[in-house]
């Protein structure tokens, strides 16, 4: 024994030895890193950030079959500008511009730019044409940096559409701290108060309303959903393990995610690991959240005061726009040369204009109005709410509103555009109408008097017929796509057979068939009348539907657990467990089996359903009743002897159950329930067989006194049972009585 | 050189995100950078000035361009402009003596057409450059210079004359130009530096005992101003307009406060109540216009406009770096900057009726007329609003107001 003890001790002791050996390699190791630490901490000075020049959706099309999204005119700069101003302003050192779809183009542009030569901000490129989603973005950057390392790391997240300016600065140093105190802390997220539209529970940007759940403390993001949410019934559903685990939770529907993220270089590591991630929000934040092995977290960080937004579809385009111009972006505004634009003149009532432009007197330009350089407006036009590029000749008589023409576009005299958006080197003939939502992408000619009807999308390129069922897809043209432009428009050059009137020249774009109702949610044109009566009128509809079915609407109702989601609705679920005991019961009567298996198969169906035990006690007593009711019987005493029989038999049964008070009161309230409602011809035995419960001490006197006093201050209908076993209960008060003065006299004596 | 232009580029950088604010920064920074730039240049045989000021007009406009709301950039630039004129102009009038003496005594080694043109054409080439460069200022009218009735000559011929005279010994002036030039600029940067300073020096002239000053926004010169006249042992009160939606006020107030001044913070709206209580209205200034017009802070028009109602002196302070040369209606010149309106509103709440029309702007500045009378303070002492042409002659040349 000894020798083996001593054996033992060695070993440890060895143990200790090898780990205390490992611990200094460790910190011999740790300390060598931390020299090297201090040499990273400083070269992680350099602020860092992965711009996506892809949104990787479809949104855009058909303009951006021609042109990637990042460069598409905004407010006449290009989108990328307003990014990468931001990000340098912001103090961000080195760029990673993630080029997918047109990576030539964006390449090209970016070359030819300010930014390649920028003194204090570094612009990389990265192209990739495999790349389909966000996801793969990150993972191919993960793949790089393998090989390179130059990410090193935490870096802003940002996708080339965004406009913002905020400082960044504060945030990532707040990051920081946060990473530092907490590993596990792996991203910010930026979020920012914007009211939806209380009609189509849209937000101003076109995208779905948003409902986040935050931490009020600690800011930790802990739910996050925008597609499911039930507008119809004004109900989300929140995990229930959400309220338990978090002593207090801030819901909202009033922010805005501006898609502005600082990353630890955890998260690309994620993305790797993950590999099916794709969506950011989608898959990843969702994935983080319910992801409770690995417990990594995610933080929002409010902006009050400064601006963020991100440009999703073309509604977003034109707020974006309207808030540019309304100098929500300062100083990222047209009359302020921040990227190499051409600084524009600001006039009166926000109307900024190019000193060479050239208006006819009687043109009427009103409010929030852009026009570029080299433009020529004719007599007699009308130009409200709208941004005019540079290089474009307007004829007289034109109508333009709340649209936003590109360069180079000519529009001859009488047309009308309302709420369109115009691309470069667009030819509008005389006489033309564009409904509201109309997207004429570049080079497209419409013909003389012809009719734009609302919502189209006209492009040079034919309409690609196979279509990607799945996420938005946006990439397959980016390598092959200049050779299929110029043969497309060379067919369309002989062709010019067109859609668009005979001397027109483009395709009319179909709408998908499920797309077609939510056209209007997306397009750049004001939400129609007879949409916002419909959904008002819905709205209202579902009013007086939710005061009948549910108190109030839009109340938040924290779910049962999730596993049982067919089952959910707490009274089914009773109902069935009843069902189940009760054929539990009647089966080991049948067979005879011991009463601790019957226990057994109780608790597991009490597992199973989530019941408690008090749930079971009640069951089984129903179970048991219901027999003895079943049983064929002539008076109610041959029920009463039969009830008392399987009582009895099975008292272990019920006893197991009925340990607590409370369970024995469910058992009272059971049986005074079927007397009422399922088994009547139990009424008049009430007394008794509460009598014959006490005598097998399944109930005890407590149980029922109590009973009897929560029944006192009840309904008269409700006394009934109560004036029944009136002289029982006297009698058990009395024996009380007697017990205590019993006691007094014994401890007298004592 | 390179190193230059990427300062350059770094400045205009910073200009046009409007990450310099303050007149008197922007006006160092832009000075010392032009003082880099002269001292970079490297100055051909002939023409240096002109090199010179085809270098500091090519920085100057990009300065300008990169944001036009900061007259101060276009200011100083003129300034240097002006100092290199100067310098040039005084060293060829020290040639032209020079020469007249080597032409006294080599007479016979020059050329016979030319020697017998050049002694009386000398004086006569002086004094038109004189005249020409240096438009008639009080200065050189006390000087009394005597002006000889001679034909215009355009500044050229100065130049072209220099040309020919630099024959003579070329190399010192080349270095003395470059030299001298800097030198005046190092002046001037002294000068911007110490504009607080020595306008504050006259502070004790102009705040009296038991007095009440009003003062509006937050100007550094407005502080070290009234802290100057606090030092010598005055004792008086100070209201101070918050100045809204910046409320810039607040922070002079606290400094004001910190220094123990009796400091009282009131509403904008509430400057014409209090003005019958005040003896004096003192402002810091953003620029002061050729025709005496003053841009200065959002609401001082206001208080002007009290002020004269209630005939309460009114003065400027403003150091010389803001004296623009250029007249407030010219379609050139940007008066104003409007700000995001975040400043006045809250994004979040106004978010869903944007759609709607709800505009807001908020400008940073604003013109007062000059047709009322103020007292524009800089370091050489009070000056009034009229006389601001003459101050703009001798700061400014006039090839340089249009750049």
């Amino acid at each position: 024994m000894g020798a083996q003890k001593k054996g033992e001790m060695g070993a440890q002791k060895k143990g200790d030895v090898g780990a205390l050996k490992k611990g200094d390699v460790g910190a011999q190791k740790k300390g060598g890193a931390r020299v090297s630490d201090e040499s990273e901490e400083q070269s992680r000075q350099r602020l860092q950030a992965i711009l996506l020049a892809d949104s990787f959706t479809t949104k855009f099309r058909p303009v951006t079959l021609e042109r990637p999204k990042v460069l598409l005119p905004l407010v006449n700069v290009p989108m990328i500008d307003y990014t990468l101003a931001w990000l340098e302003s912001a103090g961000i050192e080195e760029v990673f511009v993630f080029c997918c779809a047109h990576s030539t183009q964006v390449i090209d542009y970016l070359k030819n730019s300010e930014w390649y030569s920028h003194p204090s901000l570094l612009v990389r490129t990265i192209e990739s044409h495999k790349s389909i989603s966000a996801g793969d973005a990150l993972r191919f950057i993960y793949e790089q940096e393998a090989e390179t390392s130059q990410i090193q790391g935490d870096f802003v997240l940002v996708s080339g559409d965004t406009v913002s300016n905020m400082p960044l600065a504060d945030l990532i140093q707040e990051h920081r701290e946060r990473k530092k105190k907490d590993e596990k802390a792996i991203m910010t997220m930026v979020i920012k108060q914007s009211k939806p539209s209380p009609l189509t529970h849209q937000s101003r940007l076109g995208t779905d309303q948003l409902f986040i759940a935050v931490d009020p403390l600690t800011k930790q993001l802990l739910y996050y959903e925008e597609d499911k949410i039930d507008h119809a019934r004004g109900t989300i559903c929140l995990d229930k393990s959400l309220l338990d685990s978090n002593p207090s939770v801030l819901l909202y529907n009033d922010m805005q995610d501006c898609y502005i993220d600082i990353c630890s270089p955890e998260v690309l590591s994620l993305f790797e690991d993950n590999f099916d991630y794709q969506h950011l929000r989608r898959h990843f934040v969702k994935g983080v959240l319910v992801d409770d092995i690995m417990g990594y977290k995610i933080f929002t960080h409010e902006i009050h005061s400064s601006y963020a937004a991100r440009i999703d579809n073309f509604r977003s385009y034109d707020t974006v726009s309207k808030d540019i111009i309304q100098r929500w972006t300062y100083p990222y505004v047209p009359d302020i040369n921040f990227s190499g634009n051409r600084p524009l003149k600001l006039g009166r009532q926000g109307m900024y204009r190019a000193s060479d432009a050239i208006l006819s007197r009687s043109a009427d330009v009103g409010s929030s109005t852009v026009i570029g350089y080299g433009t020529e407006i004719g007599s007699g036009d009308k130009i409200l709410n709208s941004v005019i590029g540079n290089g474009c000749s307007i004829g007289s008589n034109v109508v333009i509103e709340g649209s936003y023409i590109w360069n180079n576009v000519t529009i001859e005299d009488g047309c009308e555009i309302r709420n369109a958006i115009v691309c470069d080197d667009v030819k509008i003939r005389a006489g033309a109408v564009l409904q509201p939502g109309v997207v004429l992408s570049f080079k497209v000619d419409v013909g003389r008097d012809f009719i734009v009807p609302a919502y189209s999308k006209v492009s040079l390129l034919q309409q690609p017929t196979k279509e990607d069922s799945d996420e938005e897809l946006e990439y397959a043209d980016s390598s092959s796509g200049t050779a299929d432009h110029l043969s497309g428009l060379n067919l369309q050059m002989e062709s010019k057979a067109s859609e668009l009137g005979p001397d027109g020249a483009g395709y009319i774009w179909e709408v998908c068939e499920g797309a077609r109702d939510e056209e209007w949610k997306h397009s750049v044109a004001p939400i129609p009348e007879d949409k916002l009566a419909e959904i008002t009128q819905a709205m209202d509809d579902d009013d007086i539907e939710d005061e009948s079915v549910v108190p109030t609407s839009g109340e938040l109702k924290s779910d049962a657990d999730s596993i049982n989601t067919d089952l959910n609705d707490p009274v089914d679920d009773y109902g069935y467990f009843e069902r189940e005991v009760e054929g539990t019961f009647l089966r080991a009567v049948e067979e005879g089996f011991a009463v601790d298996l019957a226990i057994l198969e109780i608790n597991s169906l009490r597992l199973s359903y989530n019941m408690e035990s008090a749930d079971c006690a009640g069951a089984t007593f129903y179970s048991m009743m219901k027999l003895a009711v079943d049983t064929p019987h002539n008076s109610a005493g041959e029920l009463l002897r039969n009830a008392a029989s399987i009582m009895t038999k099975y008292k272990g049964l019920l006893g197991f159950y009925v340990k607590q008070i409370d369970e024995q009161i469910e058992v009272i309230m059971k049986l005074e329930e079927m007397c009422q409602e399922t088994a009547r011809e139990l009424g008049p035995l009430f007394s008794q067989i509460l009598r014959v419960l006490y005598n097998i001490d399944v109930l005890e006197e407590d149980a029922i006194l109590r009973w009897a006093e929560e029944k006192a201050g009840a309904d008269e209908a409700d006394k009934v049972y109560l004036q029944q076993c009136e002289p029982f209960i006297q009698w058990l008060k009395e024996a009380e009585e007697e017990d205590e003065t019993e006691d007094e006299e014994e401890e007298e004596d004592g | 050189m390179p190193d230059v232009q990427s300062t350059v580029l770094e400045f205009v950088n910073k200009l046009r995100k409007r990450k310099i604010e303050g007149s008197q920064a922007t006006a160092r920074y832009t000075v010392e950078l032009l003082r880099s730039v002269i001292s970079q240049q490297r100055v051909p045989h002939a023409n240096q000035a002109s090199a010179l000021i085809d270098a500091v007009k090519a920085v100057g406009e990009q300065l300008v361009a990169a944001n036009p709301v900061e007259l101060a950039v276009g200011n100083v630039v003129r300034r240097v402009l002006h100092i290199i004129r100067e310098e040039n102009l005084s060293l060829t009038t020290a040639a032209m003596a020079g020469l007249d003496l080597m032409d006294a005594s080599d007479d016979d080694e020059l050329d016979n057409s030319k020697g017998i043109g050049y002694p009386a054409m000398s004086a006569a080439v002086v004094a038109a450059a004189r005249s020409t460069l240096r438009p008639p200022s009080l200065q050189t009218l006390l000087e009394g210079t005597p002006e000889s009735a001679t034909v215009p000559y355009t500044s050229s011929s100065g130049a072209d004359s220099e040309s020919k005279s630099k024959s003579a010994d070329k190399s010192s002036i080349t270095r003395k130009l470059k030299h001298d030039v800097i030198e005046e600029v190092n002046q001037l940067i002294q000068e911007i530096a110490g504009c607080h300073e020595q306008i504050a020096e006259q502070a004790i002239e102009h705040i009296h005992q038991n007095e009440v000053i009003l003062t509006l926004g937050s100007s550094r010169t407005v502080l070290e101003f009234l802290c100057a006249a606090k030092e010598k042992k005055r004792s008086f009160r100070v209201f101070v307009a918050e100045g809204a939606p910046r409320y810039q006020g607040h922070l002079l107030a606290k400094e004001l406060v910190a220094r123990g001044l009796p400091t009282t913070v009131i509403t904008d709206s509430a400057v014409f109540a209090m003005i019958s209580r005040v003896n004096m209205v003192i402002i810091g200034a953003h620029a002061v216009m050729a025709n005496g017009g003053v841009i200065g802070p959002v609401g001082v028009n206001m208080a002007a406009l009290a002020a004269q109602k209630h005939a309460v002196p009114f003065v400027v302070l403003a150091g010389s770096h803001k004296l623009c040369p250029l007249y407030p209606h010219n379609p050139e010149v940007l008066l104003n900057e409007l700000r995001s309106p975040s400043e006045l509103l809250d994004f979040g709440e106004f978010s869903d009726c944007l759609d709607f029309g709800v505009g807001s702007g908020s400008p940073l500045l604003q013109v007062v007329n000059p047709t009322f009378d103020y007292y524009y303070l800089d370091y050489r002492g009070g000056h009034n609003p009229s006389y601001m042409y003459r101050l703009i002659a001798d700061y400014y040349s006039a090839d340089d107001l249009v750049m």
